[in-house]
């Protein structure tokens, strides 16, 4: 039976042992395989008998009873509300416009366009979008339909006209006016078709609503409900005969965010007209108390579907109002890197208390001069006056004693050049330079003179507005990290990240961040607040080298200004930072900051005054006013008392 | 070398069948698919099957031993696609399976089911004695367990399980001590309740659970078999015309131009219908068990019957899931399923059974 020869075989594969040839021995089980591939038919063609020929008019019947239309009950989000529970993002209920597709006639796509305004091109493609999905499912084709939109549905829509129109009523989102707090909320809309793609929205289907950005993407999953259906078998024209069955939508849960209008609307106003930044938070628990992006956009443009000029408006803006700065601006943080580095300075032992510096103006490093930013110079500076006066040559000189790669162990100790893990999308991680960085991103080894440039917040050094409210908020604890969030989680606590610091150096250099704002010739003096200690820090930060501005400095190529705070110094409760991009000197950051705590302050004042008013009319015996002592100002270099329990 | 390669030695009655079942395949995709977003979809089923005759021609023309002797180069070229499917792949519906190319996505999963049968073939083949032992059962199972669970992990179970039948099928010819078969049988009972727990993803239990009862869930994973069934017994003996079927039309039937295309076909054609395709199926298998018979060496039959078995399991899977006789796990229909990389990879694998039928005639 075999053809081959065995020899010509083994000529083809010599390394290989010969193939063998006798294929008799398989004849039994081949004709096995034959009865069992004859049983798979039998056992096929007996499904189709029992479905075609057996019982076929239950199935007929069955296919022709398959005109259910099901029309859906759209499920309302959850409302996002403040810390104080006042509601910040709300549902208004509003008609959307359904299309039935079953009995949808060609014919009547271009009047039904022209009456919603819409174009009928837009309405095709959104119709084909849809023609892969079951044919009783009717399709969304406008929300929020106004008046003369009602109008023309409601006298269009009898059997004879245009019966395929039906209105449903709809819970659609309505966001606070003027862009209030617009990139934490963020916005809805409508499903993408790569969204679809994603494994995260696999349960998803076309024409739902979900958070694109900010917390209603974050935490779409609790804000967004069920919807619900209402199943009605039709005639074949269309008309109601029996309701099926209906199925209630479940509504989405409310969320409370971390976040004090008061603070935020006060935040928002100072940086109006500016662009840049504001970010306020508890450096005891981590929780974000305001979060300003300026320039802002309207997130209720975005609500439903976008129209495509407002989208041009926006997307177009050389201003970028979709980003949000707090979290996704990375800058240099100028001087406001320098309480980090006399912290690390004094941990990695690089200086002591001892260590002080001439400053005529100016040093020279590997050859190079470095000028401080005051030009006759700060004289002799020791490490509070250096804080205090923000000298540049006392942390040239810092830096080229730790050298870069402890700069950037104490750097990333206090959370930079990483994630601060905030319940938002989108956060950048900014840059801290190191040795093991410049091999990793360039091939090239790092050079000790580009650590000069470091060491005040300048060269590869970026920053996010949130790393460093955290990160200066972890440092006014004594080296207590809580990780910065907006929505409390009711199942997990979160735990702090701590550094492994001396309480000591910690609280040296807060003593020279009171003095920046408290001491004469401080450079954060705008920021006092008569009866509360405020700690800051200045920033003036170079957007471009001083090479490059030589030819003169466009008005968008201004220094950033950054103003970092906390306060009361002693028992830290609001720790802030203040970016104003293009704002030219930190000090002019300052009175930003200063607004937000003195709002925080005041608050907390007006309501222990109402508790105890409260407690006075409850007859309830009070010793002691619950007003805040008023606390002297500081001298400097004295001890603040500080509770050893914050530290732990 | 060149003489006994001509075209009139190709086996005709098979190509024949093969091309009448993919004109049903265009037939039917043009009718469930006009007026929606794959209305173009029919006539590059056709480029497709256009491309299939070239590479199964010049798969025929290949010495199949050739591409025996480099079966583990091919393995190993198969695992670097699945695993560059994973980084490269693009996403459709939550799962990691195609490679996206210029004018067209691959699918790798398809083509290592040729791979797979080339691989098992030469194992079994080269085996000295009369019986699979234990070592190399083994070894056989780990080397399909690879692939397998690279194309588990896209997710994409129907696929993985194609490649079991080429094993078994293999195993079977060259003969198991049933101390085995009992072992693997017990194996099997064991592992299936923990795949249960640890492997399938929860719309994979879903779908098992509607299988045996649909009605649990209406609108959810048991609408899709529903819907074929009401489909399928629509079409009643004669069935109701092209572009006629009301389940099929009015888009009550899930993708009725890939994986339901059956339940299409039977809508619109009837039970007689069904009989009809059914029959050209099973000549078609039938064709490559002849083939298989007159193999001019081992190595041949156990690539012919490794198609032969693997062509059996998706009918069986994928009708089978029409008519409600089998779970919904997605797997094409060979040669009537829209989709490139299925069609050629049928295509691929006839063009073995060619080449190993051409060998016959070397002289």
């Amino acid at each position: 039976m075999s053809l081959t020869e065995p020899e010509h075989l083994e000529e083809r594969l010599p390394s290989k042992p010969p193939l063998r040839d006798d294929t008799k021995f398989a004849t039994a089980k081949i004709a096995f395989f034959q009865y069992l591939a004859v049983g798979v038919f039998l056992f096929l063609i007996s499904g189709f008998w029992d479905l075609q020929v057996r019982n076929p008019d239950v199935y007929n019947e069955q296919a022709d009873r398959n005109r259910i239309k099901s029309v859906p009950i759209l499920a309302p989000r959850g409302k996002i509300l403040d810390r104080d529970g006042r509601v910040i993002v709300d549902n208004h209920a509003s008609y959307s416009l359904i299309l039935s597709r079953e009995n949808l006639k060609p014919e009547h796509i271009r009047p039904i366009a022209q009456g919603l305004g819409m174009e009928e091109q837009r309405l095709e493609w959104r119709l084909q979008r849809f023609s892969s999905r079951p044919k009783y499912e009717p399709i969304i084709i406008k929300d929020e339909l106004t008046q003369p939109e009602l109008a023309f549905v409601e006298a269009h829509r009898d059997p004879e006209t245009f019966p395929e129109m039906e209105l449903i009523r709809a819970q659609r989102r309505l966001y606070p006016k003027d862009g209030l707090a617009a990139h934490v909320i963020g916005y809805v809309g409508e499903i993408s078709e790569n969204e679809l793609d994603e494994p995260a929205f696999i349960s998803y289907d076309p024409g739902d609503v979900i958070g694109k950005a900010g917390i209603e993407r974050e935490y779409n999953k609790i804000l967004m409900g069920v919807d619900g259906q209402r199943q009605v078998e039709v005639d074949n024209r269309g008309r109601e005969r029996r309701a099926w069955g209906i199925k209630e939508a479940v509504p989405g849960k409310n969320l409370q965010l971390t976040l004090d209008l008061d603070l935020q609307v006060v935040g928002e106003l100072a940086m109006e007209g500016r662009k840049g930044s504001v970010v306020a938070l508890d450096p005891r628990n981590g929780e974000i108390l305001a979060m300003v992006s300026s320039p802002a956009y309207d997130p209720n443009k975005f609500a439903g579907r976008i129209r495509a000029q407002d989208w041009k408006e926006i997307a177009g803006n050389p201003d970028n109002p979709m980003l949000n700065r707090a979290i996704q601006a990375q800058f240099a943080p100028g001087s406001t890197f320098k309480p980090f580095m006399a912290l690390g300075g004094l941990e990695s032992g690089a200086i002591d208390d001892n260590f002080r510096v001439h400053c005529p103006g100016g040093a020279t490093f590997y050859g190079r001069f470095f000028k401080c930013w005051v030009k006759r110079g700060h004289g002799t500076v020791d490490l509070h006056n250096g804080i205090v006066h923000s000298c540049d040559v006392f942390f040239y000189n810092v830096g080229n004693r730790m050298g870069i790669d402890k700069i950037a162990e104490y750097a990333e100790m206090a959370g930079f050049g990483r994630k601060t893990g905030v319940d938002l999308p989108g956060e950048a991680t900014g840059v801290v330079p190191s040795s093991a960085w410049k091999m990793k991103m360039f091939r090239q080894k790092w050079y000790a003179g580009e650590t000069i440039s470091v060491s005040i917040g300048q060269g590869a050094l970026t920053v996010t507005p949130i790393q460093l409210a955290s990160a200066i908020g972890g440092l006014a604890m004594g080296g207590v990290w809580y990780p910065p969030h907006l929505v409390k989680s009711e199942t997990a606590t979160l735990k702090p990240r701590l550094g492994k610091i001396n309480p000591e150096d910690a609280q040296k250099v807060v003593n020279g961040m009171w003095g920046v704002v408290n001491e004469g010739g401080g450079t954060g003096g705008r920021a006092r607040l008569p009866g509360i200690s405020v700690c800051g820090k200045t920033g003036s930060a170079q957007r471009i080298s001083n090479e490059l501005a030589k030819g003169g400095i466009p008005h968008n190529m201004k220094d950033n200004a950054w103003f970092v705070a906390f306060a009361p110094c002693e028992a830290p409760e609001i720790a802030v930072s203040v970016l104003w991009e293009g704002g030219e000197h930190g000090m002019l950051a300052a009175p930003i900051a200063r607004d937000v705590m003195k709002a925080y302050f005041d608050k907390k004042a007006r309501e222990q005054k109402q508790n105890m008013l409260a407690d006075m009319k409850r007859g309830v015996p009070t010793l002691a006013p619950a007003i805040p002592a008023k606390v002297p100002p500081l001298p400097p270099g004295a001890e603040p008392q500080q509770s050893e329990e914050d530290l732990e | 070398m060149a003489q006994y390669r001509s075209i009139r030695d190709l086996d005709w009655p098979l190509l024949i069948i093969t091309l009448i079942i993919c004109g049903f395949g265009i037939m039917q995709i043009y009718s469930a698919a006009h007026e929606t977003q794959w209305d173009d979809a029919w006539w590059k089923q056709g480029l497709w099957v256009g491309i299939g005759l070239v590479i199964m021609w010049i798969t025929a023309r290949i010495d199949y031993h050739t591409l025996l002797s480099r079966s583990f180069v091919f393995y190993g070229l198969s695992l670097v696609g699945l695993l560059a499917t994973f980084v490269i792949g693009k996403q459709v519906f939550g799962s990691r399976r195609w490679i996206p190319l210029p004018g067209f996505h691959l699918q790798i999963s398809e083509f290592v089911k040729t791979v797979i049968i080339l691989l098992v073939a030469r194992y079994l083949a080269e085996l000295k004695s009369d019986r699979v032992e234990g070592r190399d059962l083994w070894k056989l199972l780990g080397l399909v367990a690879v692939p397998m669970l690279l194309v588990m992990k896209q997710p994409d179970l129907g696929t993985s399980l194609c490649y079991l039948p080429i094993l078994a099928i293999g195993i079977l010819l060259a003969g198991l001590r049933w101390q085995y078969i009992a072992v693997i049988a017990v194996v099997l009972v064991l592992v299936l309740p923990v795949g249960w727990h640890f492997v399938l993803k929860d719309y994979q239990k879903a779908r098992l659970a509607t299988f045996i009862d649909p009605d649990q869930d209406p609108r959810g994973s048991g609408y899709q078999v529903i819907q074929s069934k009401i489909a399928v017994g629509a079409g009643g003996m004669w069935g109701k015309g092209v572009t006629r079927g009301s389940q099929t039309q009015l888009r009550f039937l899930p993708v009725p131009h890939t994986d339901f295309i059956f339940s299409a076909f039977a809508e619109e054609h009837g039970f007689v219908g069904v009989v009809v395709l059914l029959g050209f199926y099973f000549v078609l298998l039938m064709q490559i068990v002849q083939n298989a018979q007159m193999a001019p060496d081992r190595a041949g039959m156990y690539i012919c019957m490794g198609v032969c078995a693997l062509l059996l399991f998706h009918i069986l899977v994928n009708i089978g899931m029409v008519v409600g006789r089998m779970p919904v796990t997605g797997i094409p229909l060979p040669l009537m399923s829209y989709g490139g990389s299925s069609i050629l990879s049928f295509f691929l694998m006839l063009g073995l059974v060619n080449s190993v039928r051409l060998w016959r005639f070397v002289s």
